[in-house]
This record gives C-alpha cells, sequence and structure tokens, in this order.
C-alpha cells in the first residue's frame, strides 16, 4: 500500500468511526484529570486576588470557555472550508458535530462572564465591545445550527452551513482584538503569547490546566457527536452493517 | 493554603454565590451534554439492533 492512500484512511467515515471509538475513553480520561487538577489548582493552590478578593476565581473556567468558544469556531470553520473545497463527507461531519460545544462554551462564556460582572462591574451585561462580540458568536452558533437542521439532504446542509460558517468567521479576530481596538469595559488580555503574563504564576497554571481540560473534553464530545451523526446519516451504508457484525 | 474553615471556603469571601453559580452552572452544562450524547449513542445501537 502507497503512503499516499494511508493519509487519507482515516478521512473516510467506516475507517474513521471505529477509530474514534478507540480514542474517546483516553480523550475522556485527560479531561477528567485535567479538570480535576484545575479545579484543584483554582481553589487550593492560586492565591486571593488583593483587588478582586475570591470573585476571581471565575477566570479559572470564565477564560478557558471563552478560549475554546473561539478556538472551535476556527476548527469548525476550517472542516468548513475542507467540506467545501474537497467535498469531504467526514469534514461536514466533524463542522457539524462542533457547533453544539461550540455554542455551549459560547454560552458558558457569556454567562461566567455575567456572574463576574455583576460583583465586579455592577452589571450583569453592558454593551461593551468584548461582550457584544462574543454573544454575535453565539448568534453564529446558533445560526449555523438552524441552517443545518433546516436543509433535509445532509450533504446540501453541510454545504450551505459551511458557506455561513466561513463568512461568521471575521467575528473571531473581532473579539479577539475588540478590547485593544475599542476603549472596552472589559480588560485587555492577560495572557499573550508576545509578553509575559500579568499575573500570579499559579493563577496562569489553573487557567492552562482548566483550558487542557476543555480541549480534551471537547475532543471527547465532538468524537461521540460525530460517531452519533455518522450512525444517523449512513444508516443504510454497508460499513455500518459489518461493524454490527464484528460489536 | 488559604482556607481557615470549611465555612470559608463555602462562603467565597461573601461571593458564594457567584463563584458557586459560574463553577456549578458550567459543571452542569457538561454534564448534560455528556449524558444526552451517551443517550443518543445507546438509543441509535438499539434502533439498530431492533432493526427500526
Amino acid at each position: 500500500m502507497s503512503s499516499r492512500i494511508n493519509l487519507y484512511r482515516f478521512a473516510s467515515p467506516a475507517t474513521f468511526y471505529p477509530l474514534a471509538g478507540r480514542m474517546i475513553p483516553w480523550f475522556s480520561w485527560a479531561a477528567g484529570i485535567f479538570c480535576l487538577t484545575g479545579l484543584f489548582i483554582s481553589f487550593f493552590v492560586a492565591p486571593t486576588d488583593y483587588q478582586q478578593g475570591e470573585a476571581y476565581r471565575i477566570i479559572f473556567i470564565h477564560v478557558p470557555a471563552a478560549w475554546m468558544s473561539m478556538f472551535i469556531y476556527l476548527v469548525m470553520a476550517g472542516y468548513s472550508a475542507l467540506s467545501l473545497g474537497l467535498n469531504a463527507r467526514l469534514s461536514g461531519m466533524m463542522a457539524q458535530s462542533l457547533a453544539p460545544t461550540g455554542a455551549m462554551f459560547t454560552a458558558l462564556a457569556l454567562i461566567t462572564g455575567s456572574f463576574w460582572g455583576k460583583p465586579m462591574w455592577g452589571a450583569w451585561w453592558v454593551w461593551d465591545a468584548r461582550l457584544t462580540s462574543e454573544l454575535i458568536l453565539l448568534f453564529l452558533y446558533i445560526g449555523y445550527l438552524a441552517l443545518h437542521s433546516a436543509i433535509d439532504d445532509p450533504r446540501r446542509a453541510d454545504r450551505a452551513s459551511a458557506l455561513f460558517a466561513l463568512v461568521g468567521v471575521v467575528n473571531v479576530p473581532i473579539i479577539y482584538f475588540s478590547v485593544k481596538w475599542w476603549n472596552t469595559l472589559h480588560q485587555g488580555a492577560s495572557v499573550s503569547l508576545t509578553r509575559a503574563p500579568a499575573m500570579a504564576h499559579t493563577m496562569l497554571m489553573g487557567m492552562l490546566v482548566m483550558a487542557l481540560g476543555f480541549w480534551m473534553y471537547s475532543i471527547a464530545v465532538v468524537l461521540m457527536r460525530v460517531r452519533c451523526v455518522m450512525r444517523e446519516r449512513e444508516r443504510d451504508a454497508a460499513w455500518l452493517s459489518a461493524l454490527k457484525e464484528v460489536e | 493554603m488559604q482556607w481557615g474553615s470549611v465555612q470559608a471556603f463555602f462562603d467565597m469571601g461573601g461571593y458564594a454565590a457567584y463563584v458557586w453559580g459560574s463553577f456549578g452552572f458550567t459543571a452542569l452544562a457538561m454534564l448534560v451534554e455528556v449524558v444526552s450524547l451517551r443517550r443518543r449513542a445507546s438509543h441509535l445501537q438499539d434502533g439498530q439492533e431492533t432493526g427500526a
């Protein structure tokens, strides 16, 4: 078998389905370990903030959830581009499976943010550029899911919603740079790739470990969902009935 | 460790509702997602075994 064939082997649902099934337990365990470690650091290792007291501990889930909300959208747009460009079945299924988890993290970022905003800013919500663009991200996820479910033929639904996802991707840099471009109430980035983080090491550690936990969780959950989507879409395919016999 | 007592831990310096609300909501959302996916998967499996 030539190596070129090997490269595309796992792009086929028939080979990806069992592979995903084998990967789910590993990612689930990793998610559990990282999240529990992250929780331990958040509550028992990280010190009390001198300005915000204990309320700042919300950032240990708020920031990772917000990172995931943007990152999942980028991955979803990447799979959408692949599914449009290569007309690959699996890419469309992956994009469809990423959207609900991305929407969940967006909602969590908004909810935990308002739980932090109420005691710190005195308001659950303000129409600040960061908050508004994150809310638009939630609407993009919901719009993507609504569009996908409105079209009966899954391949056509993939194409239409892929286009939608690709148009919406311009919102992600807007969210990311909103605190620089506009004078926002939301604070600027405390963690950046280009300079030293502006916080205690244990606080940064807690956020990074929690973010890793959310990553692993997202991979596990998306793999679970893509397996469901495969079963639903390819109900009558020969590879699925062959699989049933070996199970 | 900065907590003097169990009570102090749960009190979160007076921000208990906000801190536990955030963490609780997040845990709940993740739990609901996993449970509903497991149910969806097992439903699909059952449906195929009975030929439905």
